[in-house]
């Protein structure tokens, strides 16, 4: 049987999870759909659009797996926006003129934002805050004000709720002076109670936005050099502003609807019924343009709740909108806002518990019953650390006083909730607590990664993370799965743990490590680890005594382990600068050893096939030739790639190469819980691709911002901003203790992205410790940085001049001189490679195939 | 069935020097064109396994790290491939922890153990 046609009428967030859930769950393929979007990109995060401005590409928020749209039943039709449904022939146009007949039409086009007639609200420098386009926009106008400008750029937001609050936090980042003028009495005034909205504007005050409320704008006049000028209040009073963003509220796009003739609510939306479907059985209706239980709902959460009911009838189940979750959460730098359930207290008889603490800007209220057992709503402002574990105990009872969740942490702390299995935790994905629960005992999740990846849960904005962590660790340790950090059979301690320990007690051998923290003689697990944990306690040599067999056979012979036994060598190349002459001294290397050549993706070189007892040998005529090591082998520095920088490009702003340079000679031979690369760009191009490393430097032309946590590999992540236009002074303090700090409490193998991720309090918390000293470490940390530049050696020059570590390069105890008889290399593109099984086979039976070892080939 | 060892039916080999050996880390030494891998503990004990590794057909048992593992209450010396980690009793060659791998085509997954002796500093390698 053919498939049925659905036609998908929008291309935002809710229309994606609609597809993603049919998808999912359309196994026999009944349905193929066609998404018609009117913007011209797939489907992006549009609650995350101000991270937009923290120097998020537009590519970072798109939605969900991109192979969706590969999908062949799947597919998108881009920048077409829909014109016409007609309802009798059951087909509906688009602007380009196609027409598409549809079996089931679902109506996904959301809502606009609305601007109240107002007098110059035309004029250029108005702009409204709804798509990836209008923030681009606003952004672009932001910027060129501020190359005309000698002064700061003066921008005002019009409306004071979320959407305001986030475009306000925009403009801040945009180094605008931003001001809110809220109508109403107070911010966020839908969520939040008058004490609430007090405690927020303080917070917002702080982060330097303006705030005035019942501040009505009645005209925008335009300035002399034209665009927006000023703004006149109904109060007489008035604001200057250069740039305007409307935040008025949205309306649902619902013009389709009109026109087609489906059931319009009173206040606009199409209205559907708990099933979503409109008054046509033909059309549905979801997300903020469906008009559902009398309301049209401006989150995303219910939207996605709506896409899950339509995709569950589709495919014949009974499925009902459970009713609107209304939780928010604001995410604004600096700012925790919360809101939930009846945070009114307007349940008949409902009691409000209020804590609020003005000298920390702490506000929270708790809604109960009126026996105050039971949960019915809350607003958190200052902390709202409490609402992960609090939003799904709505309707329930709390156990023991409500107030112990009130009070500040660090005051007893609040009871460990025992969620029941059908509480909500993700509402983004409407997860369950049974739901992750069950991906622990029934689909053998044993972290949050695996357990994120099976059940969706706080894949979309995450503020569920730390509960989902709490739960999954809670369901393993059920399991009797230990949710065991300790590092080996041989440690009880994490690494994070044992290098504290080390540290405090002035250890400085396995032996001693081992002797009053562990058991056993170590394994290849705990010696590496503690080998990186006594390199930066107490640095010393690698094959310093003991510390030699404690490393891995990369750090013991300071090369890495090739598949044939063989190793590859790489010399260091700061900032990936390097002289004509060091380059031929390279060549003559490798071209005397016989050597695979090849430029690594850290802008150096690296020469494989090198026997270990040509290692030194190699080593010597390398570090004659002024070059040293690479630590290409170590969990440690690696590189800092650069572009070429203001020297010679003609968009740098800054010399990017100089501080590639400078930083790679500043943490070169810094051990680390795992590899370390660092990337400095320079200019906002970022052609050092600076984000996808661990420490990113993009040059500004008033200094440099700084991002963590980027890399590569088998989960890429970009890199986040931490902190910007720094001097370079500041800049490298900022990256000392960032390194330092990962150092000190990282997992092994963790690198800095899911680190960050982790760490207490995760990117603020890092931000704290290391531009705020919030721990009170950051002395010690940059002591300990000292000291590491300080006595910093090349370990292969000193390798070199030690008699008694060469004799660890030997191929044979019994027979130095004779070269490892296994290695056999074939040539291939004009270089030698390790010949493959056939090929040994081959020329075991004498067939013709040139198979030498190493050594054999080179000298022709 | 057990055969006994005798040292009338074995040749033994004199490699090196116990000095030659670090503690805790590994010598390759070739005897008669076979590879061994050679390990002094750190007490004093010298054990040998052979060099090729079966997971990846290299010749680099020499090079991994030497730890000890608690195999049924009882710690056994070990050395853990550097290649792919597989770990191996240093004592028997058996391999504790393939570590999700399997030996390449032809291979078992352990390790011949050869016998050593140590007389007068200098360290012996019998036939296995």
């Amino acid at each position: 049987m053919d498939p049925r046609h659905l036609v998908v009428v929008g291309g935002g967030m809710v229309a994606q999870r609609l597809v993603e859930a049919l998808r999912d769950r359309d196994t026999a393929g009944a349905w193929r759909i066609t998404v018609l979007a009117e913007e011209p990109r797939r489907p992006y995060d549009r609650v995350a659009l101000t991270s937009y401005f923290s120097g998020r590409d537009p590519e970072d928020l798109a939605l969900g797996d991109a192979d969706l749209w590969r999908d062949p039943l799947v597919r998108l039709v881009r920048d077409d926006k829909v014109t016409q449904i007609d309802r009798e022939a059951r087909t509906v146009t688009a602007a380009s003129g196609r027409t598409y007949t549809y079996d089931h039409l679902v109506l996904a086009t959301g809502s606009y934002a609305w601007v109240p007639p107002t007098e110059g609200a035309d004029l250029p420098g108005v702009f409204v805050y709804r798509t990836i386009d209008d923030v681009a926009a606003l952004r672009g106008y932001v910027e060129k004000l501020q190359q005309d400008l000698v002064r700061p750029v003066r921008g005002a937001v019009l409306g004071g709720g979320l959407l305001g609050l986030e475009a306000a936090g925009a403009l801040h980042a945009l180094g605008a002076q931003a001001t809110v003028l809220q109508v109403g009495t107070h911010l966020m005034d839908t969520q939040l109670d008058l004490g609430g909205g007090e405690a927020l504007r303080r917070l917002i005050n702080n982060i330097g936005v303006g705030v005035r409320v019942k501040a009505m704008t009645v005209r925008i006049r335009p300035h002399r050099r034209g665009g927006v000028g000023r703004l006149d209040l109904a109060d007489g009073g008035r604001v200057d502003a250069d740039v305007v963003v409307v935040a008025a509220g949205v309306r649902p796009r619902d013009e389709l609807a009109r026109t087609s003739g489906l059931e319009v609510g009173p206040r606009g939306g199409v209205v559907v019924d708990d099933t979503c479907l409109t008054s046509d059985p033909d059309v549905s209706a979801v997300g903020e343009v469906a008009c559902i239980q009398g309301a049209c709902i401006g989150l995303v959460a219910p939207g996605y709740a709506m896409a899950e009911v339509t995709a569950d009838r589709l495919l014949g189940g009974a499925a009902e909108f459970p009713g609107a979750d209304t939780a928010t959460k604001l995410k604004l730098a600096g700012v925790d806002v919360a809101s939930f359930g009846d945070a009114f207290g307007r349940t008949e008889g409902a009691l409000e518990l209020v804590w609020a603490d003005p000298v920390n800007g702490v506000y929270k209220k708790l809604v109960m019953s009126d026996d105050a057992r039971t949960l019915l709503g809350g607003v958190l402002v200052g902390d709202a650390s409490a609402y992960a574990s609090l939003r799904p105990m709505l309707g329930r009872e709390l156990p023991g006083d409500p107030a112990v969740f009130l009070l500040p942490e660090g005051g007893g702390g609040a009871p460990d909730l025992e969620l029941p299995d059908d509480a909500g935790v993700c509402s983004c994905n409407n997860v369950s607590a049974g739901t992750i629960r069950a991906a622990v005992t029934e689909h053998e999740c044993t972290d949050v990664g695996a357990v994120k990846a099976c059940t969706k849960a706080g894949t979309s904005c995450g503020s569920c993370l730390p509960l989902v962590k709490k739960l999954v660790t809670t369901e393993l340790t059920k399991q009797g799965i230990t949710v065991s950090s300790a590092l080996c059979e041989h440690f009880a301690l994490s690494r994070a743990q044992l290098y504290d320990a080390v540290r405090v007690a002035g250890l400085r051998s396995f032996t001693e490590v081992v002797e009053r923290f562990g058991t056993g003689r170590g394994c290849d697990i705990c010696k590496p680890a503690v080998a990186s944990i006594l390199a930066t306690t107490a640095p010393a040599h690698v094959l310093d005594g003991e510390r030699a067999a404690l490393q891995d056979t990369n750090d013991h012979v300071m090369a890495n382990l090739q598949k044939d036994g063989s190793y590859s060598v790489v010399p260091r190349i700061p900032g990936g600068e390097v002289t004509p002459e060091g380059l031929i001294a390279i060549g003559e290397v490798a071209k005397d050893y016989g050597l695979y050549t090849k430029i690594t993706g850290g802008q150096r070189i690296d020469l494989f096939g090198a026997r270990i007892d040509q290692l030194p040998l190699i080593w010597q005529r390398l570090v004659d030739a002024g070059f040293e090591s690479g630590h290409a082998y170590g969990k440690s520095l690696r590189t800092v790639k650069s572009c070429v920088g203001s020297t010679w490009c003609r968009f740098g702003v800054q010399d990017s190469v100089a501080l590639a340079v400078l930083l790679e000679l500043r943490y070169r031979g810094l051990r680390s819980p795992h590899k370390l690369k660092l990337g400095v760009s320079g200019c906002a191009r970022e052609c050092a691709e600076a984000r996808g490393k661990d420490v990113g430097v993009i040059a500004t032309d008033k200094g440099w911002n700084l991002y963590v946590g980027g890399n590569g590999g088998f989960t890429p992540r970009h890199a986040q901003l931490l902190a910007e236009d720094l001097t370079t002074e500041d800049l490298i303090r900022a990256i000392d203790r960032f390194l330092l700090y990962y150092i000190r409490t990282a997992d092994r193998l963790q690198r800095t992205a899911p680190w960050v991720d982790e760490v207490e309090g995760g990117l603020d918390g890092v931000r704290a410790v290391v531009l705020e000293d919030s721990l009170g470490m950051a002395a010690d940390l940059d002591a300990q940085m000292a000291q590491h530049v300080e006595e910093y050696e090349d370990e292969w020059r000193a390798t070199l001049e030690d008699p008694e570590k060469l004799r660890r390069f030997a191929s044979f105890v019994n027979a130095p001189e004779v070269p490892d008889p296994s290695l056999a290399y074939v040539p291939e593109r004009g270089q030698a490679r390790p010949a493959t099984p056939d090929e040994r086979a081959a020329a075991g039976r004498g067939e013709p195939v040139l198979v030498a070892g190493s050594t054999l080939e080179v000298r022709s | 069935m057990t055969v006994l060892d005798t040292p009338e039916t074995r040749t033994w080999q004199a490699v090196c020097r116990v000095d030659d050996l670090a503690p805790e880390r590994g010598a390759a030494a070739l005897l008669d064109g076979r590879q061994v891998a050679l390990f002094r503990l750190v007490d004093g004990r010298v054990l040998a396994v052979d060099q090729h590794d079966p997971f990846s057909d290299a010749y680099v048992i020499s090079r991994g790290i030497v730890g000890t593992r608690t195999v049924d209450g009882v710690e056994a010396p070990t050395v853990a491939s550097p290649m792919y980690k597989q770990v191996f009793d240093l004592v028997t060659g058996a391999c504790l922890d393939a570590a999700g791998k399997t030996p390449v085509a032809g291979a078992s997954a352990d390790l011949t153990a050869w016998p050593v002796r140590v007389r007068d500093g200098v360290v012996e390698v019998g036939t296995p």
